[in-house]
């Protein structure tokens, strides 16, 4: 048997499979437990990864059906561009991830047994790669519940905490009410296919062919749209991101942040561009609505959280919103034929999946080698740990700078496709999309200036100025496996970012599949030092060049600084006049995000008490100050509040009729006979 | 035998299930009650036994042996021997006074007929008349589970109702198949046996079979 794509997913799945047979016997021995779980999970990712790439540029599809699945309803599995580009993007994290799983879940040796965590990852990896293979809307649901299945345990980990629990039901919840919006879509799709006349529609294959009238199309898109979105976290249905994502072991939310939103994206992909295929311009510019909505009320709530990881799961509620727009846009133009900028749309916006997934991963990966060393998540309490984790420090920075989108690091070239999309977009057929596309520009625009601003509060308040914390524990530096994964991803975070015309080259035949045009020979027009995405003469970005500048800048900067012994002074430091300066005078997080919640305040539902304790004797001298400040999302009052008021409600109500009384029971039951007796006679 | 003779005697023996039916409502004594269930499963295996004979459907004979040997001879020993080891009252405790549930059992039954009178015109099968017994006779068994505190004559109610079912099946279509039959039969011991079980965990939990008490574990909000 030679070497196929097909083969190395094969393999993947096999050594996933491996690793939950030898689960059983590694249990008494936890610490071979966590490297044969790290290093088989490692392999399959990888294996995944090759056989992704290697299906994206080749094209070769492989379908295979499985004698798995109910009599006559066999399982399809397929392996197109499409899947390919996802397996990269589900492979390449989670072989990072991986590595750095060895040190992180070595922090729990001793304390409590990971055998349920490992096992359920290696579900977890197996289920994301299973849900983009599946060719056929039985085998699709079953990998997709068999992932929300598993990351619910995941979440549920550190179980004695209520607020895991709490985050883990609301998880739940939110995963299974979309999984029914998607189960209901594909039935529509599905009955439709065969018009209600058997079961041969659930395979995609028969959903391709089919051309669905207008109406059930809308129905089946508005449901899938919903369903999906309620895995990627779009507003409104974020709440549970912000929930779930913080109180999962690190390495966890590195993969449920950076990889299983992704698979949301993927479904839309799939189901809008490959399944129904056909479709108005309204839906795109439905998706690209959004998309903005999520991009700017994410970082805004991002802007607010004091807690690390929250903030970081906000911020992915913002890159959905930013990958969403990429999708709209692709949609829009697609339905008015202009493929050259759907194409350009389609990859800025799979393009930015990939790129989020490496730095939204390497961001996680950072809060929980913080974590890890501090035992903290509020960085209200951190302060100064650059000098304690220079590593880490370092390479969270690099996470910093891709995410906020500046060269040379990739989060920019995606972001950049994304505006060329919106820029080069000539005047279209409808007055509605004129004024929605330069207003999604400008949003963007301003989605992208906060969350630098955001990510100058992260990275300033957790690792620069000096130690707030009450705690002056000794901090030491993690280990080399965790510095490996993070390291490793910051590296693919600056080799995107510097050869983007090689990947656009790599993902453009995708394009093509999908969109119907090529931009890899107009983006590289000019070598691969330029990308010139569709015209040249409008926009053009190298960079490598950008990447020499900013390294010739550091390095000069370096260079001029210790050139000479004395021209860095270390001296106390002015006090203004104070007696005394302490440590907890210095920028804090809420502080430097005031000015913002001052602008946008209305966006959110804040509560701000000053105290007094005691009552001062005089106001110009008070003795003491409390500050409190509670910022809550609006959409749990609006849209989530009424929902659970109404089910406890209606539960109530319920909950009488039942008296705990066996014969009144009994007296419900044969009424009911009677009654159907007397009906149907 | 002649098709009238046997067609008289089943509807005889369909007026003395139903007697039967209303004695249980009635009977006020825990061995009488058992008496009286063993009776009417008798009965009905006496008129199994006859429809089978005169519909030439021999798989009634096994069906009828099965009820004979289970709800004539088994069940009522298990329920006696439980009676007996979980020093059950003799006296039945009821939530509606007797009279008024022999009312209701009237009118359950005038309703039965009521009921069964379009498939008394359509059917031309000997035991057509019966139809309406056997309704009556379920019903009745309902009745008397919702109006028995006491755990042990609710099973009597039930095992009852599953009485009516199995004199329906034959009064209306010569009887269900044999393997239903024998799948019945089987479930029916195996819940003899968990409530028998289910009985003695009660009484020790509760010191006593009043399901009344069972309200208790109701959860309070």
């Amino acid at each position: 048997m030679s070497l196929s794509p097909f083969l190395l997913v094969a393999c993947s799945f096999l050594l996933l499979a491996f690793l939950l047979l030898i689960i059983p016997v590694l249990r008494s021995n936890q610490k071979h437990l966590i490297f044969a779980g790290s290093a088989l999970m490692m392999l399959s990712a990888l294996a995944a990864v090759a056989a992704g790439i290697w299906t994206v540029s080749s094209g070769a599809m492989s379908r295979v059906i499985l004698p798995l699945g109910l009599p006559d309803l066999p399982f399809h599995i397929r392996l197109d561009r499409l899947s390919g580009f996802f397996l990269v993007v589900i492979g390449l994290l989670s072989s990072f991830v991986s590595i750095y799983s060895l040190g992180y879940l070595k922090g729990y040796l001793g304390l409590r047994p990971v055998t349920s965590l490992v096992a359920f990852s290696a579900l977890f990896l197996g289920g994301m790669f299973l849900v983009v293979l599946a060719d056929d809307a039985f085998i699709f649901l079953v990998a997709w519940e068999m992932m929300a299945a598993s990351s619910y345990f995941l979440v549920l980990f550190e179980d004695e905490r209520i607020e895991n629990r709490r985050a883990a039901f609301l998880y739940l919840i939110v995963a299974h009410v979309g999984a029914i919006s998607i189960l209901l879509s594909f039935g529509v799709m599905a009955g439709l296919a065969t018009d209600f006349k058997g079961f041969g529609g659930y395979a995609f294959d028969a959903m391709r062919e089919t051309a669905l009238p207008a109406g059930w199309a809308t129905t089946a898109f508005l449901l899938a749209f919903a369903g999906f979105s309620a895995k990627a976290g779009v507003v409104p249905l974020h709440v549970w991101l912000p929930e779930a994502h913080p109180v999962a072991p690190s390495n966890v939310s590195a993969l449920m942040s950076g990889v299983m939103l992704k698979t949301a994206i993927y479904g839309i992909v799939r189901v809008v561009f490959d399944l129904i295929g056909d479709f108005p311009w309204w839906w795109g510019a439905l998706v690209l609505v959004f998309g903005l909505v999520s991009a700017v009320m994410g970082v805004l709530y991002a802007l607010m959280q004091h807690d690390l990881k929250r903030l970081l799961a906000y911020h992915s509620v913002e890159n959905i919103g930013i990958i969403l727009i990429g999708i709209g846009l692709a949609m829009i133009f697609t339905s008015f034929d202009m493929s050259l900028l759907a194409a350009l749309a389609l990859i800025a916006g799979l393009f930015h999946t990939l790129n989020h997934a490496l730095f939204k991963g390497l961001l996680f990966m950072g809060a929980g080698a913080v974590l890890h060393a501090t035992h903290e998540r509020n960085m209200e309490e951190m302060g100064g740990l650059i000098r304690f984790m220079p590593w880490t420090a370092a390479l969270f920075l690099a996470g910093c700078v891709s995410i906020s989108a500046l060269p040379p690091f990739n989060g920019f070239v995606s972001e950049w496709l994304t505006y060329q999309a919106f820029l080069l977009s000539p005047s279209l057929p409808s007055p509605l999309l004129n004024l929605l596309i330069p207003l999604g520009a400008a949003l963007l625009a301003l989605t992208s200036a906060l969350a630098a601003a955001c990510f100058v509060k992260a990275f300033g308040v957790t690792f620069l100025g000096s130690r707030r914390g009450r705690h002056h524990g000794i901090i030491h530096e993690v280990d080399w496996s965790m510095r490996t994964g993070m390291l490793l991803a910051a590296l693919s975070c600056l080799g995107l970012g510097v050869m983007p015309t090689l990947v656009i080259k790599w993902m453009d035949p995708l394009a093509e599949e999908l969109a119907g045009g090529t931009i890899a020979a107009s983006a590289s027009g000019f070598g691969w030092m330029w990308l010139t995405p569709i015209a040249a003469e409008r926009a053009s970005y190298s960079a490598p060049i950008a990447f020499l500048g900013v390294l010739a800048v550091v390095i000069i900067t370096y260079v001029v600084l210790h050139a000479r012994p004395g021209a860095i002074h270390r001296v106390p430091l002015w006090d203004c006049g104070f007696e005394k300066v302490t440590d907890r005078m210095q920028y804090t997080a809420t502080s430097f995000a005031m000015p913002l919640r001052r602008i946008f305040g209305y966006l959110f539902s804040i509560k701000e008490n000053v105290h007094h304790y005691p009552p001062a004797s005089h106001p110009a001298f008070p003795e003491r100050l409390h500050y409190h400040l509670r910022v809550r999302d609006r959409f749990w009052m609006w849209l989530y509040q009424p929902v659970v008021d109404a089910s406890f409600w209606l539960s109530r109500r319920i909950g009488r009729m039942q008296h705990g009384r066996i014969q009144v029971y009994l007296i419900y039951s044969f009424v009911t006979i009677l009654v159907l007796l007397i009906f149907s006679r | 035998m002649d098709t009238h003779i046997a067609s008289q005697i089943n509807s005889l023996l369909a007026a003395l299930i139903l007697l039967t039916a209303f004695g249980l409502v009635v009977q006020r004594r825990m061995n009488a009650l058992l008496h009286l269930f063993a009776w009417q499963g008798f009965l009905l295996a006496v008129s199994t036994a006859i429809v089978g004979y005169v519909g030439g459907a021999h798989d009634l004979y096994i069906s009828s042996i099965l009820t004979l040997s289970m709800k004539v001879v088994l069940l009522p020993y298990i329920l006696h021997k439980l009676i007996v080891k979980l020093k059950i009252h003799k006296e039945v405790e009821t939530v509606v006074n007797i009279p008024t549930t022999m009312l209701m059992g009237i009118i359950l039954v005038i309703f039965s007929y009521h009921l069964t009178a379009p498939i008394r015109e359509l059917s031309t099968l000997v035991t057509r008349s019966t139809l309406a017994v056997a309704l009556a006779t379920v019903m009745l068994g309902f009745l008397m589970m919702i109006t028995r505190k006491h755990a042990v004559t609710q099973i009597i109610g039930f095992l009852a109702m599953e009485n009516g079912l199995l004199f329906a099946a034959t009064s209306a279509t010569y009887g269900m198949p044999l393997v239903v039959e024998l799948g019945v039969a089987l479930d029916l011991l195996i819940a003899a046996f968990i409530f028998g079980m289910f009985f003695f965990h009660i009484s020790t939990t509760f010191d006593s079979l009043d399901v009344d008490q069972m309200a208790r574990l109701k959860e309070e909000d």
